[in-house]
């Protein structure tokens, strides 16, 4: 039996707002508990929400972002269930109208092809608190922080077909919501969580199997772990005479298993209807126009305009634009040396994101600022220093010693590009390794880099490779 | 000095005839002496009230008093008030000492008014008699074998017992109106929108109102004007201005086109009731108006409709109350079901058990659009009827309530007989329309309100209304005996 | 429409209310006859008619995004039943 598997994914990204979606209580994260949690937020009788304006210009955004439709009318609704975390015993979400609806974003698979992955659509809700299981006498504590904090919970169609594409679509929505500035992605600290409805169904078939939901996996490795292990799980329950039960996993990524979630099996009865206290909210069209003029060059957009502006490897467009602090970066290095982009692509890529990794920092706290290191660059291609001795400079300026020029000037590094002068170190070193110079003359090409060697030994690496080749060539040929 | 109306008080304040911690404590005394008999208040603030008197009396020295600086006032103990119980006439918040004031209650201290306590109520504004509440019931100063009608039951009695000059309360189906007409006071319940209800316990969120009660609609012109106004914190608090309702109070009303709607005066309505609102029909006639019969063709529906709206947005408004984070929470629960199901179970009495129960049952799976959504359909028809009235008249009249003052005990046993006493009053709160009661006369000595509807945002037009009438007669000087 | 016990326990469930054996058939009783109240409302033809959800013709206010809320823990849990370390107890919750 040959079995296909359907994956449909929700995200829930936290959107960087200062204050709540519903109060002005604020959202910065690892508050002592309940700190930042106002009157609003613990669902005291009484209280009333109010909508925070940047929540709605972030929802917009990601509509245009990934061509939906932002609705001119989309209307708040309550999700009714009791549960600690949630004081008012309900959710404000939105349900029949959500804010933005039909989108698409494209992914690349591993073959290289395109893959196009609908999103149903994107609505904002309320975060509910946290509750902390360490033991208080039996009992559970629940810190009301992060009550009110905004969330844009975006649906997938049920358009994949393995691990690997929801892995490949979960990146591109991260990756997206950090270039539009709507989410800072941190999945260790909550603010980027994907759940996972995974199905199966023989291939050919067109309805869809019964699915489960996988919850609690907050990483990308996590997501097709869990994925695969689930797929499995259900493949050999059909195969076994079993029936897949509609219901919510954990993944464990301890034991790289799904489980079945306790206590919240029940099937719950939302009972949704329009949240009384909300109107509905009316988006303009000059609104959506004035978010539009904001939007930045997409992720896309801007890998192809790399290939094309800077004639680089899709390869490397995609490393330079993983970020867009990156790609800014990037951009800025070429700028300011005004010419090759391919040297500076290998420079980036290659020296300062090694030390980048090496040392925990992200593009932001890089030591070599952009205009340091197209400063450096810039002496490479007016031949100052070669590119060999340029990696010392870089290591001297990651290290704080000033920039190119006083590092050059400092430690002596320029280059010697005196042909005389490199013809008379030449000179000596054939003078005193005449076997050699025989033995070469005699056809040992390889000897060549044992010529090249002690030169560079002589200058201490400096000789303009270039052109010590080129007289070393010369003189060695008689 | 109780027999002065609010307006006379503001008057001899600001004449200096007396101060307002002698005010005060004139109150307090007769709230000491009389209450016993009424049960109007849960909580008593004799301390809080005497340090804002005389904080009233400094700023009135000082030349920086208003019109209502140093007159007391009761607060409807479903408003919020910083440090002090507000129990929601409920044992689920029998120790809730509100950590904030609503609106409301901030803009009356602003003003300077002195707050002599919480009144009783219906629990969490879900009544008609003032029987339902945990703190026991209030009785009806004209006869206190007879209910003070509710929610707003405790301010109703307060008032008519001049136990206070004024109170607030607040009006969902009839909460301010239906006690005022029982009680042979006045209260209007505004537009929906023009008082915040922030700091308000929310009982149905598109409905409730609040508002002041009083003994004359002049009094109650300026209580609104404190009450009313923007709030950013209500996100159905409307941006706009407040006029100044005593400036228009002196209107002749020649001219006025006055509908009364025939389903008002049907079947149901208790014969004498009717003739003493007929009789004050009778005297708007001689004050120059005009009554044209209309028709709301949709009024026996009103109160099925609300019956789904109100419960529905109340068992999701009073999910909160879990004993998680204030109020009442069980003994030894064994688990977290146990707590929920117990708090809730024993905090809440059976009225309100039984209208989340309603309202849950009316939004679940495969019953929301036969019971909510179809009540959201009926409230537009139901506005309709209003619209198109409302073109060929200015303001609606009737009888407020169907009967006086029942007995209390009398409709305690079925539900449906007293949901049927708020038929009159309940369309305004689905259309979101003011309307206001005023005493129009008595029937067996338990006083018979008069009901008037109004345009949207035409409070202004609602009080000169009333106003007139009561220059021209006196029902709402009449006294209870006893409180003298 | 008539409820039966069943249904009075599935709503009091859904509702989190604890009722007691004793008072379900009086609640099945009163709760039948708001129903049926309530149904009354069936005759009415609302065919196309838009539903109603709120009196105003209004659309959502906006606020800034600043913060305007101070830490209040202390004020708001000293009301509370049950704190310990700045968090809300309540009985274990298994997930």
């Amino acid at each position: 039996m040959e079995w296909e598997t359907v994956i449909g994914l929700e995200i829930h990204a936290q959107l960087a707002t200062r204050s709540k979606i519903f109060s002005g209580a604020s959202t910065a994260f690892g508050a002592a508990p309940n700190t930042q949690a106002c009157a609003v937020d613990l669902g005291l009788p009484g209280v009333l929400p109010v909508l925070n304006r940047e929540v709605v210009r972030m929802a917009t955004k990601f509509g245009l972002a990934i061509n939906a439709t932002v609705a001119e009318r989309s209307v708040f609704a309550r999700k009714n269930y009791f549960y600690p975390d949630l004081p008012k015993g309900y959710q404000i979400s939105q349900y029949e109208l959500p804010v933005v609806a039909n989108g698409h974003i494209d992914i690349e698979l591993e073959d290289g092809s395109t893959k196009r992955i609908g999103v149903t659509r994107a609505h904002l809700e309320e975060d509910a608190g946290k509750s902390l299981h360490e033991d208080f006498h039996g009992m559970t504590g629940i810190d009301l922080n992060r009550a009110g904090t905004p969330l844009l919970e975006i649906v997938s169609e049920p358009d994949m077909r393995s691990a690997k594409e929801a892995v490949a679509y979960m990146k591109r929505i991260h990756e997206l919501v950090r270039y539009i500035e709507i989410c800072d992605g941190n999945m260790q600290e909550g603010s980027f969580r994907c759940d996972a409805n995974v199905s199966v169904r023989p291939k050919g078939q067109k309805e869809f199997g019964t699915r489960a939901e996988l919850k609690n996996i907050n990483s990308f490795r996590f997501v097709e772990k869990a994925i695969d292990y689930e797929v499995e799980r259900q493949i050999a329950l059909i195969e076994s005479g079993g029936k897949v039960v509609q219901e919510t996993r954990l993944y464990d990524p301890d034991r790289d298993e799904t489980r079945s979630m306790r206590a919240k099996e029940e099937a719950n009865d939302y009972r949704y209807f329009p949240d009384p206290d909300l109107l509905p909210l009316v988006i303009e069209p000059s609104f959506i126009e004035a978010v539009r003029a904001t939007l930045p060059e997409l992720p896309e957009a801007k890998r192809q305009r790399f290939v094309s502006e800077y004639e680089l490897s899709p390869y490397d467009a995609g490393f330079l634009t993983a970020s867009r602090e990156l790609a800014d970066y990037y951009e800025a290095v070429v700028k300011a040396v005004g010419a090759e982009p391919k040297l500076c692509a290998n420079w980036v890529m290659g020296d300062l994101s090694a030390n980048l990794n090496r040392d925990g920092k992200e593009i932001g706290g890089s030591p070599v600022s952009s205009a340091m290191l197209a400063g450096m660059i810039k002496r490479i291609t007016d031949n100052t220093i070669s590119g060999k001795i340029a990696k010392e400079v870089f290591e001297a300026m990651w290290n704080g010693e000033g920039d190119a020029d006083a590092v050059i000037e400092k430690k002596g590094l320029k280059q010697i590009t005196d042909s005389g002068a490199i013809e008379k170190i030449i000179d000596d070193i054939l003078a005193a390794n005449p076997d050699n110079v025989a033995a070469y003359r005699s056809g040992k090409d390889k000897l060549f880099g044992f010529f090249v060697g002690q030169a560079m030994k002589a200058t201490q690496g400096k000789a303009n490779p270039q052109q010590l080749n080129e007289l070393l060539k010369k003189k060695l040929s008689g | 000095m109780h027999n002065k109306s609010l307006t006379e008080l503001s008057t001899g304040l600001i004449a200096g005839q007396f101060s307002s911690e002698e005010l005060t404590r004139h109150f307090l005394d007769r709230i000491d002496r009389l209450d016993g008999q009424l049960n109007s208040f849960i909580t008593v603030t004799a301390e809080q009230a005497l340090t804002q008197a005389r904080q009233a009396d400094t700023r009135r020295n000082r030349g920086e008093a208003g019109p209502l600086t140093g007159i007391p006032l009761v607060q409807k103990d479903i408003f919020c008030t910083n440090g002090v119980r507000t129990s929601c006439g409920s044992k689920m918040l029998y120790n809730f000492i509100a950590p904030y004031d609503a609106t409301v209650v901030a803009r009356c201290n602003d003003a300077g008014m002195v707050m002599l306590g919480k009144a009783n109520m219906d629990e969490f504004a879900m009544g008609s008699s003032n029987e339902t509440s945990f703190y026991g019931p209030v009785k009806n100063p004209w006869d206190t074998a007879a209910v003070p009608g509710g929610s707003s039951g405790g301010s109703a009695a307060a008032v008519a017992a001049r136990l206070t000059p004024a109170a607030t309360g607040t009006d969902t189906g009839g909460s301010i109106r239906q006690p005022a007409a029982l009680c042979g006071i006045s209260g209007i319940k505004p537009t929906y929108g023009r008082v915040s209800r922030y700091g308000m316990i929310a009982f149905a969120s598109s409905l409730d109102q609040a508002g002041p009660m009083a003994r004359s609609a002049e009094d109650c012109a300026l209580l609104l004007g404190a009450m009313a106004g923007f709030d950013p914190r209500d996100s159905t608090s409307v941006e706009r201005e407040v006029p100044d309702y005593r400036a228009t109070l002196g209107n002749g009303l020649k001219g006025l086109k006055i509908g009364l709607p025939k389903e008002y005066f049907g079947a149901g309505l208790d014969p004498a009731v009717g003739q003493a609102v007929q009789a004050a029909i009778d005297e708007y006639r001689k004050l120059g108006a005009e009554v044209v019969d209309i028709s709301l063709p949709n009024t026996g529906l009103a109160v099925p409709t609300y019956y789904v709206v109100a419960p529905a947005e109340c068992s999701s408004n009073l999910s909160r109350m879990d004993g998680v984070r204030f109020g009442y929470r069980c003994e030894n629960p064994k688990d977290l079901e146990d707590l929920y199901k117990r708090s809730r179970g024993e905090g809440f009495g059976a009225e309100v058990k039984r209208r989340i129960m309603i309202g849950t049952y009316a939004l679940s799976a495969g019953y929301y659009d036969a019971y909510y959504l179809k009540a959201q359909q009926m409230r537009h028809l139901i506005s309709d009827d209003f619209r198109r009235a409302f073109e060929q008249v200015d303001v609606i009249m009737g009888p407020t309530s169907p009967t006086v003052a029942f007995n209390a005990g009398e409709k305690t046993d079925d539900p449906v007989a007293m949901y049927l006493a708020d038929v009159y009053t309940i369309a305004a709160n689905l259309a979101g329309l003011p309307g206001m009661s005023i005493p129009a006369g008595f029937v067996n000595n338990r006083p018979v309100g008069l009901q008037i509807i109004g345009n949207y945002f035409d409070e202004a037009r609602l009080l000169n209304v009333a106003h007139q009438y009561q220059l021209a007669t006196d029902w709402h000087q009449r006294m209870p005996h006893g409180f003298e | 429409m008539a409820l039966e016990r069943k249904d009075v326990e599935n709503i009091a469930h859904l509702a989190r209310l604890s009722i007691s054996e004793a008072d379900i058939p009086e609640y099945a009783r009163n709760l039948s006859n708001i129903l049926a109240l309530v149904e009354q409302m069936s005759v009415v033809d609302t065919n196309g008619v838009s539903p109603m959800a709120h009196p105003l013709e209004a659309s959502q206010r906006l606020r800034e995004d600043t913060v305007t809320e101070a830490d209040q823990r202390g004020h708001f849990q000293a009301i509370a039943p049950a704190v310990e370390a700045g968090l809300y107890l309540v009985p274990k919750v298994i997930e």
